[in-house]
């Protein structure tokens, strides 16, 4: 089926570099990543050093009675014990809101929140002493939900709140809340012909990256420390770290080393400041890795959701209005439900035109463990539900579900229930046609007949079920499914979302070489290859280095919300642009009279190692040109400002770009064992311009199965008590190879005149419409409503 | 404890090796030899898939004290075996050992294994922290069958979790690998 | 922690007996588990990878005899005529490279109520050959599991062999797992056939306390086809027979509800896996005219 992936194309224009944008060209860490060079955070050794481990709280909400050390101090091998007592300056840390202590203090919040850490010359050295450590704890009724969280007993998890949404809540254990109001639903309702109300729900999903969270902390001679460090922000860790440890921003330098995958879970702090802080207290370089127990502990997950929508429409499927309530639980910190919250309500509606809305989204203080960012961020929990709406109201008029959701499609100029107006492309109705137009995948594919192996034969390979030989084909139904989603590009209501590339060009060994330096975190998306195209196009040249990213060039943002290669990319392009000019001014200050186009004020550019003209006339050599020069330029990139939403209307221009993708979902269901096989998965998606077509269609793939995950297996369950149940790769499940299907992708080029070369993030969007695609997929084989993912083998048998 | 083996092609030796360590740790730690990947340590993942005596296993669940006196490969040692096996048709074996020169692969000449080249290629690595354990198990089942079904690459890697791809390239890439490593080897037979 | 390296059975005998806390390791795929996330300290590990018997099987004429540490991947390869649904049950462990480590042995010592091995040796026929140095003996398969994780094994007892019933009809194993590959069983199910005894045998895993025969399912099934002539006709199995069994094998379950599945689906799931392997092992009988034994597994695609 690898035949069935389309990617474009076309070459950028004019362009005689190789491997410029638009061209697949390959990952520059490729070879160290497939030789087992590639340093990623957990491999990081140092001479002298120790490992740090953490001692966590067994219980989600108590209070600490006593902190006892001195047995764990004794242990010989142990450098450094700390508990909240030890820190040594500013106590909390926070993306946004400065809420999580550092090490608990008085006061535990969550089932693995850390209390004390240690250090010692061998991680088992440092795993008994830590066990030693005395914590005498006083357990407190657990919040566990809304009723729990805002009730009138409710403790209060956070007293004394002082952050900007205080004021603004209705109970200090919500986080955050924002309405949306549009229209005139009331009204809308009375003219609807069919109105549709349900409840959902979204269990929590872990972004399950395989790198686990990992670093070196190296104290300096300097006073101040040095970490090497998986993460998807060096500054805004360095910005939390700097005065946890009391020191200055410029004495906290922060070095990516490799990040084996991210997907959000990287965005808060995990082990920085605790190697820090070890390594400060004992003078000497300490490691931390989290084993894949810890790590479920160790970083924030996708919120869960539940979920309230109601539709109405006309008889001929028009949507008339639409009121949801989404609870977002954010667990026992903030990070960043704030911004969560705000995507959720803005996006709710789904890429459908609407007039009229009342949308309350909000996220809840609990002792469930802290949640934030997740690949689609606020909106993946709307789309399930929306599209869930949308089979539910085609069913209800009789109506084809693609065909009612192209219907209310919105498209460029639309307006969404914030009153933004949709300023570019917005090709709804086109992917879901696309998705529908491709040929069906083959029916009973575990129907060979294989003459090697004598007759007809059954492969359980391609059945629900797989290996575990659960089905010959006894019970399995197909059915098909479409879902389609909307996702934000980039940093939304108002906050200054910039980033920072520096470029060099110069001559080495005979030739023109660039380099390009950000601090943008590479986690795999392939952003360092998409740097190095930027150059190549942008300055004409082949070789370029990409600089090891480092807090000793200007911010790049956060590796999240799709927002790289507009953002870091836009970058890189500004800064090349920058150093392109100032050659192109050194060719006109020193060759003027070599040729007549250095003055005649035509275009100019920069290709193949050539100074050329807009017309392809080679002016001089770029080497040339610069000679002993280096050209320098570091710049600051930022998209159209937004602004924030209003706090009773929603209304504001809050995002700077959307992505559109669509699924359809093909998949085979054992009826009596509510086994799932997805068949295939196949996607078409708007990317404005895909700079790297192979690295695009990988994103897509790859958003995507995380969605058929959410959709059929991946759930932290925690019990009402707030204890997790399932922190392993054993209980936990993410998608095998056996699970996930053929994914064919249909790229989409519209661009978007507002960004760079035109380009839509790509990141998240799969991962929105591929869930609710899969389980419209599994009510089509089943005739049943499902309405909670994951959708497990009692939903689908009544054995809840 | 000490502990004492060949590791591609070369012995080592690891001293004051606590008892509960793994293969991983000591491979990780001990020698160098980052190379296989710690990413659940529980044997779900496949991350750290080395050859232990030709069978692929998970180095997380070896303990260190086993693997003495036997014979490991990792991807660090991928390369050289593959050349090995292209040229003699062979597997490793300890008596490669002096051969074995700790550069890495690039720099010492080496090519890259069709597997790892196929990765690359194909657009199979994104964060690549499940690559080496999937190089692993992938040069394992094309050194048994070079000419795999989609039905085969899928089982055979039905133990190597990737959080990153969603597994289509890793697919594309295996087939390449395979359908080269199968037009090459024909070639041989030609020649011979 | 001590690491024990016997070179032979009888060190390693010595050894148990010596340090009975000490803790067997052979494939690693549990132990190695617990002491990386640091759930288990043993004073001792006792290294079995070095005796070589427990790496070696023969086939008799009744029985194969399975050492303790044979890794599934032989088996699959190698023991699929014999032993049937043992084969079927270690293809559905772990991942491959779990497979070439894991082993029957180590499934018994771990008595896990999940573990894949059970059934199929409950359904098989199977006695567990354990030795200390006080001497060896033979424990038939059904009275080795005496609790969750718990076994019949003497303190100072190694499990040297397995010695399981070779195949005289078809064998069937089916497991629900929530992934398509590398999952434990919420539960499994065996069945075999024994046509030379006229006898029908049904094992479930991981719906009570321990692995279990679904004895009341088995002597209907038996007395039903017996009534009906069956195994002499070669006739389809009733519907309602097929129904009864399966109801059966669901009532015999005692699971909980965990976070691999609910108790009510356990019960669920065990009577459709039942129906189902039924099925496949009754067709297998059919196709063969009758004559027993032969190599099959359902026509479904393994090793």
């Amino acid at each position: 089926m690898a035949g069935a992936t389309r990617v474009p194309t076309t070459i950028t224009q004019g362009t005689t570099t190789k491997g410029g944008i638009g061209e697949s060209t390959l990952r520059p860490d490729g070879t160290l990543k497939v030789t087992g060079e590639f340093a990623y955070s957990s491999d990081l050794w140092h001479e002298d050093m120790l490992w740090g481990c953490t001692l966590r709280s067994p219980y989600s909400h108590a209070e600490i009675r006593s902190v006892d050390v001195s047995e764990a101090l004794k242990t010989p091998g142990v450098y450094s014990v700390m508990t909240h007592d030890d820190l040594p300056a500013e106590t909390n840390f926070g993306l946004e809101i400065h809420d999580q202590p550092v090490l608990a203090k008085d006061r535990v919040r969550y089932h693995g929140e850390a209390v004390a850490i240690v250090a010692a010359d061998h991680p088992e050295t440092a795993r008994r002493a830590a066990a030693k450590i005395r914590v005498e704890y006083a357990e407190l009724p657990p919040v566990h939900d809304e009723m729990s969280a805002t009730g009138p007993d409710a403790p209060v998890l956070h007293p004394g709140r002082d952050d900007h949404h205080a004021p603004h809540v209705a109970h200090p254990n919500i986080v955050h809340r924002q309405p949306i109001v549009r229209g005139d639903v009331a009204a809308a309702r009375e003219r609807a012909d069919v109105v549709v109300r349900h409840d959902y729900e979204v269990g929590m999903q872990d972004q399950a990256f395989l790198g686990p969270e990992s670093g070196l902390a190296v104290p300096a001679e300097d006073g101040g420390i040095d970490l090497y460090i998986a993460t998807q922000w060096l500054h805004v860790d360095r910005d939390q770290l700097a005065p946890v440890l009391g020191l200055p921003a410029d004495k906290v330098r922060l070095t990516l080393s490799g990040v084996g995958g991210a997907f959000g879970a990287r965005e808060d702090m995990s082990m920085q400041a605790h190697a820090c802080l070890l390594a400060m207290a004992t003078g000497k370089p300490v490691k931390i890795v989290y084993n894949r127990y810890e790590s479920f502990f160790g970083h924030v997950h996708r919120h869960p959701a539940k979920l309230t929508y109601e539709h109405g429409a006309t008889r001929d499927g028009k949507l008339l209005y639409m009121t949801c309530r989404i609870v977002l639980d954010g667990g026992a910190y903030a990070s960043s439900s704030p911004a969560v919250v705000g995507n959720a309500a803005s996006l709710s509606v789904g890429p459908y035109v609407v007039d009229n809305v009342d949308i309350e989204a909000l996220a809840l203080y609990t002792n469930n463990p802290p949640c934030g960012a997740m690949r689609g961020f606020g909106a993946v929990q709307a789309c399930f539900a929306y599209e869930a709406q949308m089979d539910r109201l085609a069913e209800e008029l009789g109506m084809d579900p693609v065909e009612l959701r192209q219907k209310n499609a919105m498209s460029q100029g639309a307006l969404l229930p914030t009153g933004q107006q949709v300023d570019s492309p917005a090709p709804v109705s086109e992917i879901l046609r696309r998705v529908k137009a491709m040929p069906m995948p083959p029916e009973k594919q575990w129907q060979s007949s294989d003459a090697t192996r004598g007759g007809t034969d059954v492969d359980v390979r391609a059945l629900p079920g797989g290996l575990s030989n659960t089905t010959h084909g006894e019970g399995v139904v197909r059915g098909v499914g479409y879902a389609v989603g909307i996702k934000n590009v980039g940093f939304s209501e108002g906050f200054d979302d910039y980033s920072t590339a520096r470029v060099r060009l110069e001559v080495a060994g005979g030739e023109a070489v660039a380099m390009v330096h950000t601090a943008m975190a590479e986690v795999g998306q392939g952003g360092v290859t998409v740097h190095a195209q930027i150059a190549r196009t942008e300055l004409g040249v082949s070789g370029v280095t990409i600089h090891p990213a480092d807090t000793q060039v200007g911010s790049a943002g956060s590796t999240s919300a799709s927002r790289q290669t507009y953002m870091t990319g836009g970058a890189v392009k500004k800064s090349c642009e920058a150093v392109r000019e100032r050659v192109l001014q050194l060719g006109r200050e020193r060759f003027a009279s070599h040729h007549p186009a250095w003055t005649g004020g035509g275009e100019l550019l920069l290709e193949g190692g050539k100074v050329v003209t807009g017309s392809g006339e080679v002016v001089a050599a770029l080497v040339d040109v610069l000679g002993d020069e280096v050209v320098e330029e570091e710049l600051e990139f930022r998209h159209r400002p937004t602004e924030a939403f209003d706090l009773k209307t929603g209304q504001g221009f809050g995002h700077v770009q959307y992505s559109f993708a669509a699924h359809r979902a093909v998949v085979e269901v054992d009826t009596e064992l509510g086994l799932v096989k997805v068949v295939e998965l196949a996607c078409a998606q708007d990317v404005g311009k895909a700079l790297n077509p192979l690295s695009t269609v990988g994103q897509i793939q790859g958003g995507t199965t995380q969605g058929l995950g959410l959709a059929v297996m991946e759930e932290i369950l925690v019990d009402p008590d707030g204890k997790v149940r399932n922190p392993s790769f054993t209980d936990y499940l993410i998608p095998t190879i056996l699970d996930t299907p053929t994914i064919p992708v249909d790229v989409l080029e519209l661009a978007d005149e507002h960004a760079p070369y035109g380009l839509r993030g790509v990141g998240e969007a799969p991962t929105l419409s591929s869930t609710p695609a899969v389980v419209a997929a599994i009510r089509n084989a089943t005739g049943l409503a499902l309405k909670r993912v994951p959708v497990r083998p009692e939903h689908l048998t009544g054995t809840s | 404890m000490r502990v004492t083996f060949t590791v591609n092609g070369r012995r080592h030796e690891a001293d004051d090796v606590w008892e509960g360590e793994s293969l991983l740790y000591v491979l990780r730690e001990r020698m160098g030899l980052p190379g296989s990947k710690n990413a659940c340590e529980q044997g779900e993942c496949g991350s750290c898939t080395v050859r232990l005596d030709g069978e692929s296993v998970c180095a997380c669940l070896v303990a260190a004290g086993q693997v003495e006196g036997r014979d490991v490969v990792t991807v660090e040692g991928l390369a050289d075996q593959a050349s090995r096996r292209a040229t003699d048709g062979r597997g490793t074996t300890a008596a490669d050992e002096q051969r074995w020169a700790p550069q890495p692969a690039a720099d010492a000449g080496v090519p890259l294994s069709p597997v790892q080249q196929a990765f690359i290629d194909a657009g199979a690595v994104q964060c690549g922290f499940c690559t080496p354990g999937l190089l692993v198990a992938a040069d394992e089942l094309i050194e048994h069958n070079s000419r795999p079904s989609d039905g085969d690459i899928r089982e055979a890697l039905s133990g190597n979790l990737c959080r990153c791809t969603g597994y289509e390239k890793i697919l594309d890439a295996v087939r390449l690998a395979a359908a080269r490593t199968d037009q090459s080897e024909a070639q041989q037979g030609e020649a011979v | 922690m001590e690491f024990l390296r016997p070179a032979s059975w009888e060190e390693a005998l010595a050894a148990k007996a010596e340090h009975p806390t000490a803790v067997p390791i052979a494939g690693g795929t549990d132990v190695m588990v617990e002491i990386n996330f640091d759930q288990r300290r043993p004073e001792q590990l006792l290294d079995l990878n070095r005796i070589t018997e427990l790496h070696e099987w023969e086939v008799g004429e009744e029985q194969v005899m399975l050492g303790a540490s044979v890794p599934y991947t032989r088996i699959i390869e190698n023991l699929r005529t014999e032993l049937p649904g043992l084969a079927l049950a270690g293809h559905t462990v772990g991942s491959p490279q779990i497979r070439n480590r894991g082993s029957v042995g180590g499934n018994l010592g771990a008595a896990s109520p999940a573990g894949d091995s059970h059934p199929p040796l409950l359904t098989a026929g199977a006695e567990v050959e354990a030795e200390s140095v006080r001497g060896s003996r033979r424990i038939p398969v059904e009275d080795f599991f005496t609790g969750v994780k718990r076994n019949a094994l003497a303190e100072d007892e190694l499990i040297k062999r397995i010695h399981i019933d070779k195949a005289s009809g078809p064998q069937q194993f089916s497991k629900v797992g929530t992934r398509n590959a590398m999952v434990i069983a919420v539960c499994g199910f065996s069945v075999a056939l024994h046509p030379e005894r006229r006898i029908v045998k049904a094992a479930v895993g991981s719906a009570a306390p321990t692995p279990f025969r679904a004895t009341a399912a088995e002597d209907f099934l038996t007395a039903a086809l017996d009534e009906a002539g069956l195994w002499e006709s070669g006739g389809a199995i009733p519907l309602s027979v097929a129904r009864q069994f399966a109801e059966l094998c669901s009532a015999s379950c005692n699971p909980i509800d965990d976070v691999r599945g609910s108790a009510a689906y356990r019960r669920h799931a065990v009577g459709v896996m039942a129906r189902r392997t039924l099925s496949w092992v009754w067709d297998g009988y059919r196709s063969t005219g009758g004559n027993g034994a032969r190599n099959d597994e359902g026509g479904s695609r393994c090793a």
